[in-house]
């Protein structure tokens, strides 16, 4: 029952949750369809095309109709990008495009205190610093009547609680009370809006100073596009815990191909046993069926015992996480050879050998090659993962260990490279595919 | 030839089919689906062993596939990741033929098919005729004596089949090979069959024989003046007659 009930708060939270960004979502689509709007209006001043698509009348269910539109591609692209500098204050937008930001800056306010039925009037000037290093609060005067000037300096994004009737002549320990702050009128557990944000008085009665945060972010959780750009090249030429970005990546890479090697090598004679024989089938099919739904992650563990956390060990990760696709490709390559082909080779005169050589292997080369793309997408998963947990060297390690010291933008850098190369992966195995099997899906 | 089924029974799929062949003799087969044409191919080519009964070519007992029964498929057959040429080569290069000959004997036949301007085409880029018109080239390159046909024209469009029809009949005389066509079409079967024989199912045997003119009539000729020769329209509708008896009798009536 304890399970039951927890499972419950866990989806009341994470319905909460969903229902919070809900508004986000309806806006963003509401720009979408905006942005599809302006396009189709755009689109009507351009001279009309006449091929096949636009000729049709019926798009809508015509799956055929419906290819990807490349300026709402560019225009997502580029709105991401967008966003992501107005909402950091990046240099890269002119200023006018940023979201409202933090305070930063000097300003000030007046509270009043009162006692014993007379009322007086201090200034507190507030300075809101950017810099990394802390900043002495202005000298200030103290002026007239009992309550005194202050001044306080805070960072950005930071609240302080300041006790304004310290230097007073007649402080709250001897019954002044504050009661207004700019001429509104405040008490404890109120707040009053100012020209740089708002202050607040606290249950027993002291002033908390909160400059406006705006809505962009903190770096701490979302760094401005340059910080990421520079962070690049410090990482790229300076390096990262005593390696360079490209031996970072390049040990990552490393893994990957030697793993993805090996894994082949094994794995596609076995499938084509396994595809030729059915005793090899009746062997290896419950080791295969069993281990391909294991997800290679949960090897970690294991690989780590057994190899220790060094290039051993992760290859070994790679090597499994490859094996067993391409074994079961290699295999589905050979049962999906068209028997017509097989006797027809036969019947010409081929050798079981020849059959092998000229027939089976070239006919499961558009399956193996399907297997290969999927492997090195699973590597590549798997040996970042495999890093985050124990490496001393790679990509995953850098985004890991740059966590842990708060460096976000090192770790979005990373996590834009590893997108990246990924995805360069994927598209060099699809380059390689049209050149060597271009009869694939023609059979 | 008996088939035996998982459930403990068993299929007598052909049954006392006795046929004598003589050299560049063209037979077709034609029958009901089920009547065991195919199966009656296979055991021909090899492909299936006989659980009674030999089949002997040359004087020897057929074993297993070999390269002196040539096999022409529906389709599909072709290898998508050789060029046109390399597909009709494939017999000669698996003997080791050397280069020159092989290139010869290959140039050769795709000109008799008609395939001159696609010799270094994929076969993937031809349509249906023309990956036919390869599978023959293929076939004959490989100097078989005998060819075994299954549907070869059954997945093309009626025009092509008859241009098609009209290429077997021209290729069967000038090379004088034996040839064993399969066919569901009553036409084909009459157009191209020196002899006819139609199968009767359950168990697959041979119900009738005919010896016919219309194969040596339509060589060089072309082949719709054959269909208008009397006898042609009166065979024709003697043998559908009987299939659709055969018909009748597997579906139980149930068609009428």
């Amino acid at each position: 029952m304890r399970v039951v009930s927890q499972l419950w708060s866990e989806l009341l939270a994470v319905l909460a949750a969903l229902i919070g960004a809900v508004p986000y979502i309806i806006g963003y689509v509401i720009l979408i369809l905006l942005c599809a709007f302006i396009w189709t209006f755009i689109k009507k001043l351009l001279t009309p095309k006449h091929d096949y698509g636009s000729l049709k009348t019926v798009t809508f269910g015509d799956e055929s109709a419906v290819t990807s539109n490349t300026v709402a591609s560019v225009v997502s692209v580029v709105l991401i990008f967008l966003m992501w500098g107005a909402f950091t204050g990046s240099k890269y937008l002119p200023s006018f495009m940023h979201m409202p930001g933090a305070f930063a800056g000097e300003s000030s306010f007046i509270y009043t205190a009162t006692a014993d039925g007379q009322s007086d009037d201090a200034t507190v000037s507030v300075l809101v610093f950017s810099s990394s290093e802390p900043v002495e609060a202005p000298e200030v005067d103290g002026g007239d009547g009992f309550a005194k000037n202050d001044s306080i300096a805070l960072p950005v994004y930071r609240t302080e609680l300041f006790r304004v009737d310290r230097n007073d002549e007649i402080g709250r320990a001897d019954g002044a009370l504050i009661t207004a702050v700019d001429g509104q009128p405040i008490e404890p557990g109120g707040s009053v809006n100012v020209a740089f944000g708002e202050v607040a008085m606290t249950a027993k009665g002291t002033l908390n100073i909160k400059p406006s945060t705006g809505i962009q972010m903190e770096p701490i959780w979302l760094p401005a596009p340059e910080a990421v750009v520079s962070r690049l090249g410090e990482i790229a030429t300076v390096g990262f815990r005593n390696s360079t970005l490209a031996e970072h990546l390049g040990f990552s890479l490393f893994r990957v191909i030697v793993g993805f090697i090996l894994g082949a090598l094994v794995g596609i004679p076995l499938g084509y046993a396994m595809g030729l024989s059915d005793w090899f089938r009746g062997w290896f099919d419950p080791i295969v069926e069993f281990m391909r739904p294991v997800p290679p992650l949960a090897l970690i563990p294991l690989v780590i015992i057994w190899a220790g956390i060094g290039e051993v060990g992760k290859i070994i990760l790679l090597f499994l996480a490859a094996l067993w696709i391409m074994a079961i490709a290699a295999r589905s390559g050979v049962s999906g050879v068209r028997i017509s082909k097989v006797h027809a080779a036969y019947s010409l005169g081929a050798s079981k050998w020849q059959i092998m050589r000229h027939v089976i292997i070239p006919n499961s080369l558009p399956e193996i090659f399907t297997g290969a793309r999927v492997a090195m997408g699973v590597c590549w998963g798997t040996v970042v993962a495999a890093e985050l947990v124990a490496a001393e060297k790679g990509a995953g390690m850098m985004i890991m260990v740059a966590s842990k010291f708060q460096s976000t933008d090192i770790v979005l850098m990373g996590i834009i490279l590893i997108g990246i190369i990924g995805f360069s992966i994927d598209m060099l195995m699809r380059l390689a595919e049209k050149w060597l099997v271009p009869w694939k899906g023609k059979g | 030839m008996r088939f035996d089924l998982p459930n403990g029974s068993s299929v007598q799929a052909l049954k006392d089919v006795s046929l004598d062949l003589k050299a560049g003799e063209l037979l077709s087969v034609l029958g009901p689906s089920g009547c065991g044409k195919t199966t009656l191919l296979n055991i021909v080519a090899g492909f299936l062993a006989p659980t009674e009964g030999q089949i002997i070519l040359n004087g020897h007992t057929v074993t297993g596939p070999a390269a002196e029964r040539g096999m022409v498929f529906q389709q599909g057959a072709l290898f998508e990741w050789m060029s046109v040429r390399e597909n009709v080569g494939f017999g000669p290069s698996m003997k080791g033929m050397p280069k020159a000959e092989k290139a010869g004997i290959v140039d050769h036949l795709l000109d008799v098919v008609g395939l001159q301007d696609f010799k270094e085409k994929a076969v993937y880029e031809l349509s249906g005729g023309m990956q036919q018109r390869v599978a023959l080239a293929r076939c004959l390159a490989n100097e078989p004596d005998v060819i075994l046909m299954d549907e070869p024209l059954g997945a093309l469009d009626a025009l092509t089949r008859e241009k098609m029809q009209g290429l077997v009949l021209k290729l069967w005389k000038e090379t004088g090979k034996t040839i064993i066509l399969i066919t569901h079409s009553v036409e084909e079967a009459l157009l191209l069959g020196e002899r006819l024989i139609v199968m009767a199912p359950r168990p697959g045997r041979i119900h009738k024989e005919y010896r016919l003119p219309f194969a040596e009539l339509g060589v060089g000729q072309d082949l719709r003046e054959v269909k208008k020769h009397p006898q042609f329209a009166q065979t024709r509708e003697e043998i559908l007659g009987m299939i659709w008896d055969m018909e009748e009798e597997i579906m139980g009536g149930a068609g009428s």
